[in-house]
């Protein structure tokens, strides 16, 4: 570290051979990364691709087996209970207290990071209102909804004022509504400067929310870069996605080569990935195929992540 | 973060050195105070419990039975009534079966079903502050449940000197010497499969045969040594003998009842913290 290096190009979190084993597995096999101040950083990965293990490493609950880890400047070795002051964790299971309200969740958690009752109080009528809670502050927690749960959650994490927000899958289950609703409040943290680094497996949760984001896959990252980036290197501009009569598709074999810039056979249907989807669609029917549909979309992540991650199922 | 909506130019976070330290006092003693909410928030029950229990123990077992055994003639209670015999062993086994059952469900509570200790880790506090403010808790209720029940004799006129006040330390620190131990037990379990085994094959026994009913002198030869190893029978006869002004008579035996209740507690206490930090940390 130089002292003429500006403050905001150091980063936030950096990590370099970062690396969790247990026993024999290992979960994170020496990945780096660095996540900037104000950025909004995404690991995505299907599951077991290490995305949560690196989370937990990030959040200070979990030792690092190899590597080095940096947040805030500090170690979480050392520093654990002095990094986690400054961070919120939005973790993948509910772990809010059931047997409090809705209000005592979020006061008696301000505590843990030494503010007063008073303080505590103040701030938890503020996040109620930020999470649309506020009529049910007197409420138990058991009989929300999932999406208020995640709310109230979100709220919770940011009690201390974080400067490092983190959020494990954090739209996982929830119905549209409440995920755009979500999405909404999170793009606010964002332009208030609090750093977003969340994890998922929604694609368009990724494009949504991502300045920058690195592909996970067995343990290794595959991919870094912004959506955008990540889709021009990885995917094309557009996809045509044809859908040919039951009997048909089998017997495709060679008769699309040379449309588009790659093919992609797939059981019920037939991806080409091109920069001009009109051209694929024209140059498939003047070779005398007819398919029963074409849909000519944009690409997007989920392209990306199917190409670099396979589509084989993950359990 | 301000969340009204004249938002401030962002900040940039402090880092490296001008990162605050927290108060490592703070962890331990909120982590207590989280437990004293819970209890706030769901107190009438368990504190109408907490005076039926003694109150339905003494009359059957003090006033129903006794009579039969005073009656009876017999000089095994030492000249007192089996009233007066059976009330300070009656508080501390009630004090430390409250306290098994508190190093168990929430704990487990705690891990899996709420997973409040989770919650609780992601913040400054660490494991140690978080098994601590629980056992602490767990002494506290013992206290509360052992008071009461103090109350509940004097007010049955069963207290045959003022000692019977002893009862409720010594029903706090044998109350510890099993929570403790169960509730590092608990940190692995997925549920309450092998608490069902301990309280039917340990606690319920040990309530029966470790002196609470009858002196462990009646038990067969064979099984009194385990009387010696389980730390009830300790509490109990250390409880009674204070409380019947006989500590005097054997003042060895009773000095070992108290070293051996404080190094189980002191074991356990320490099982308990290393469990937590290792269930935590992963």
């Amino acid at each position: 570290m130089t002292t003429h290096t500006a403050p905001a190009e150091a980063p936030l979190i950096a990590a370099r051979g970062l690396t969790k084993r247990f026993g024999q597995f290992t979960a994170v096999d020496a990945i780096d990364f660095d996540v900037a101040p104000g950025e909004s950083f995404g690991f995505l990965g299907p599951n077991g691709a290490g995305k949560t293990s690196t989370m937990r490493m990030i959040g200070c609950i979990s030792p690092v087996s190899d590597g080095q880890l940096s947040i805030l400047g500090l170690d979480p070795t050392r520093d654990g209970p002095r990094i986690r002051g400054q961070l919120g964790v939005v973790p993948q299971e509910d772990s809010l207290d059931t047997d409090l309200s809705v209000i005592d969740n979020l006061i008696i958690y301000g505590r843990y990071f030494g503010l007063s009752r008073a303080e505590c109080t103040r701030r938890a009528h503020q996040l109620l209102d930020f999470a649309q809670l506020g009529e049910r502050a007197k409420d138990r927690v058991e009989p929300l909804s999932g999406g208020m749960k995640r709310r109230l959650t979100i709220a919770r994490a940011l009690i201390n004022e974080p400067s490092i927000l983190l959020l494990d899958e954090p739209t996982t289950g929830l119905d549209p509504q409440a995920r755009h609703l979500l999405w909404e409040r999170l793009y606010r943290l964002k332009q208030h400067g609090v750093t977003l680094v969340l994890t998922t497996h929604y694609m368009d949760e990724a494009e949504q929310l991502c300045d920058r984001l690195v592909v996970m896959d067995k343990a290794k990252i595959v991919a870094e870069g912004s959506p955008r980036e990540l889709i021009a290197r990885y995917a094309s501009r557009e996809v045509t996605e044809l859908r040919f009569p039951v009997g048909i598709q089998e017997t495709l074999g060679d008769r699309l080569a040379g449309i588009g810039e790659r093919i992609d056979l797939l059981p019920d249907r037939v991806l080409v990935y091109t920069s001009d989807g009109e051209a694929v669609s024209n140059a498939v029917h003047s070779r005398g195929l007819e398919p029963e549909t074409v849909l000519v979309r944009r690409s997007s992540l989920e392209d990306v992540f199917l190409r670099l991650t396979g589509r084989s199922l993950v359990d | 973060m301000a969340l009204a909506s004249s938002a401030p130019a962002p900040t940039l976070p402090a880092t490296g050195d001008r990162v605050p330290r927290p108060d490592p006092v703070n962890a331990f003693r909120v982590s207590y105070e989280h437990q004293i909410l819970l209890y706030l928030r769901n107190w009438r029950g368990s504190l109408f419990s907490n005076f039926a229990q003694p109150v339905l123990f003494l009359l059957a077992m003090g006033v129903g039975l006794g009579t039969y055994v005073d009656n009876g003639g017999s000089n095994a209670t030492g000249g007192v009534s089996y009233l007066q015999f059976l009330a300070p062993a009656l508080l501390v086994s009630s004090v430390m079966q409250g306290a098994a059952g508190e190093g168990t469900f929430p704990v487990l509570a705690g891990f899996r079903w709420v997973r409040r200790y989770h919650a609780m880790y992601a913040t400054p506090l660490t494991p140690y502050a978080i098994a601590f403010g629980q056992l602490a808790w767990n002494a506290t209720h013992a206290l509360m449940v052992g008071t009461i029940f103090a109350v509940v004799i004097v007010l049955f006129g069963a207290a045959a000197t003022p000692g019977i006040l002893w009862s409720v330390p010594i029903g706090v620190l044998t109350g510890i010497a099993f929570s403790a131990p169960i509730a590092a037990y608990m940190t692995s379990q997925r549920d309450t499969t092998a608490w069902n085994n301990i309280w039917r094959f340990g606690i319920t026994p040990l309530f029966l045969f470790s002196g609470t009913f009858f002196p462990i002198e009646r038990l067969p030869d064979v099984i009194r040594p385990l009387a010696w190893l389980l730390p009830l029978w300790h509490g109990v006869d250390l409880a009674r003998a204070l409380a019947l002004g006989t500590a005097g008579q054997e003042p060895l035996l009773h000095i070992a009842h108290l070293a051996i209740l404080v190094v189980v507690a002191a074991l356990g206490t320490w099982a308990m913290f290393v469990r937590f930090r290792r269930q935590l940390e992963k």
